[in-house]
C-alpha cells in the first residue's frame, strides 16, 4: 500500500523571483543608484513620459533606462536620440520583465556613471504587476482615454504601485471619466499611493511629476548610510 | 498570461520541496491565491502538465485555493470581505465609514504538497 505524505511548503511561489529582486534592491542601493519601474497599458504615455523627463532632468542626474516594451525598438532609439544610454531586452513577446531580465540588463549598463535608472515596463496592466524587478519604486501610468475603471478590473498594479500619473488630462473636458471616482477606487486599494495629473502632450503637471522624482533620487541617495559607494 | 512563468517558478519550488522531502512522486500542489491577483486556473494546471513532463511531479493536480480580498475600516480598525472590483463604494461592515483599506487577497502561495 503506498502511503501518501503531506509536506508543508508554505512558500511564495514566485520565492526565486523575489530573492534575486532583493538582491538587485540591495546591490543598487550600494550603488547609490535609484530604479524605477514604470508600468502601463500599451500607449498610455511611458516613453512619452520618459522623454520629457530626460530633457528636463538629463542635466541634473545621469539616466539610463531599460527598454521592456514588446516592440522596443523605436521607443530605445528615441532615448538613445536623448543622449542616454539604453538597454533594450528582447522579451521575445514575453507580457512582463522579471528580476532575471533587469539582472542581464543591469550588466550592460555602468552602474558607477549613474543616479536613475528607469524601466519602462511591457505595456500591460495585469503580468508586470506581479513580478518585483528590484526596483525601488513602482509607479503606474493611467491614462484618461482609458477610463477612470481600471483600478475595478486591475486592482493588483493600483495596489502594489507607490505613484499613480494620471496622463493625459488634455482629454478630460467633455469626457465622462470621473478623477474623483478615481482618486477613491484607487486609496482603497492603496491607501499610500501618490496620485500625479498631468499631460505630457501640453506639459501641464508635468513639473509635479518632476519634483517627484527630483525628491525621490536625492532622498534616496540621502538615505543611504555613509553615502553611495562608488567603484572608481 | 503570465501563467506559464508564474508555473515555471512554482515546479521549481514544487521539485525543490518534493526532494528535499525524499519524495519519489508528487500527488498533488496546493495553492492559495488572493482574490486580487489574476491567475487562470486551468492554465496552471495544463503548463505544470507540461513543464512537469519527466519529472518527479509529472501528472500531480494543482489545487488552487482563493482567498478573499479583506478591507480594514480606519475608523473602527474591524476587517471584512469586500469585492475589490465592485464599482460601489466600499464601506465598513460594522460602522459603514468609506474609510476603508485593502490588507489582504494578494497572496501567491505554495501551501503544501501530497508526495509518495
Amino acid at each position: 500500500m503506498v502511503e501518501i505524505r503531506l509536506i508543508e511548503v508554505r512558500e511564495e511561489i514566485l520565492a526565486e523571483n523575489q530573492q534575486e529582486a532583493g538582491d538587485i534592491r540591495a546591490e543598487l542601493r550600494r550603488r547609490g543608484v535609484y530604479m524605477l519601474n514604470l508600468m502601463s497599458s500599451p500607449g498610455s504615455g511611458k516613453t512619452s513620459l520618459i522623454l520629457r523627463t530626460l530633457r528636463e532632468l538629463k542635466n541634473t542626474f545621469r539616466f539610463a533606462v531599460i527598454e521592456g516594451d514588446i516592440d522596443a525598438v523605436v521607443d530605445a532609439e528615441k532615448v538613445v536620440g536623448e543622449g542616454i544610454p539604453a538597454v533594450q531586452i528582447r522579451t521575445g513577446g514575453a507580457c512582463h520583465l522579471d528580476a532575471p531580465m533587469i539582472a542581464a540588463a543591469l550588466k550592460e549598463l555602468d552602474l558607477a556613471a549613474l543616479d536613475c535608472i528607469i524601466i519602462e515596463n511591457v505595456g500591460n496592466l495585469v503580468c508586470p504587476a506581479e513580478f518585483d524587478t528590484g526596483a525601488e519604486r513602482k509607479a503606474v501610468i493611467l491614462s484618461v482615454p482609458e477610463g477612470d475603471d481600471k483600478p475595478l478590473k486591475y486592482p493588483l498594479i493600483f495596489s502594489v504601485c507607490d505613484l499613480l500619473v494620471v496622463n493625459k488630462i488634455d482629454y478630460l473636458e467633455g469626457s465622462d471619466f470621473n478623477p474623483e471616482a478615481l482618486k477613491e477606487r484607487v486609496l482603497r486599494l492603496n491607501p499610500g499611493m501618490r496620485i500625479l495629473a498631468l499631460s505630457c502632450r501640453t506639459g501641464e503637471g508635468v513639473s509635479d511629476w518632476i519634483r517627484w522624482l527630483t525628491d525621490e533620487i536625492s532622498a534616496f541617495r540621502k538615505g543611504m548610510a555613509g553615502g553611495p559607494v562608488k567603484d572608481r | 498570461m503570465h501563467e506559464l512563468a508564474v508555473t515555471e517558478s512554482l515546479l521549481q519550488v514544487v521539485l525543490r520541496h518534493a526532494r528535499a522531502g525524499g519524495a519519489s512522486k508528487v500527488v498533488s500542489v496546493g495553492l492559495r491565491i488572493g482574490e486580487v491577483s489574476d491567475l487562470v486556473d486551468e492554465w496552471v494546471q495544463r503548463y505544470f502538465d507540461h513543464l512537469s513532463r519527466g519529472t518527479i511531479a509529472e501528472g500531480a493536480v494543482i489545487r488552487i485555493e482563493r482567498s478573499p480580498a479583506m478591507f480594514r475600516c480606519g475608523a473602527c480598525g474591524h476587517s471584512f470581505p469586500a469585492d475589490p472590483r465592485t464599482r460601489e463604494e466600499i464601506r465598513c461592515a460594522l460602522c459603514a465609514s468609506e474609510e476603508t483599506a485593502l490588507v489582504s487577497g494578494r497572496e501567491y502561495l505554495v501551501q503544501q504538497i501530497e508526495v509518495i
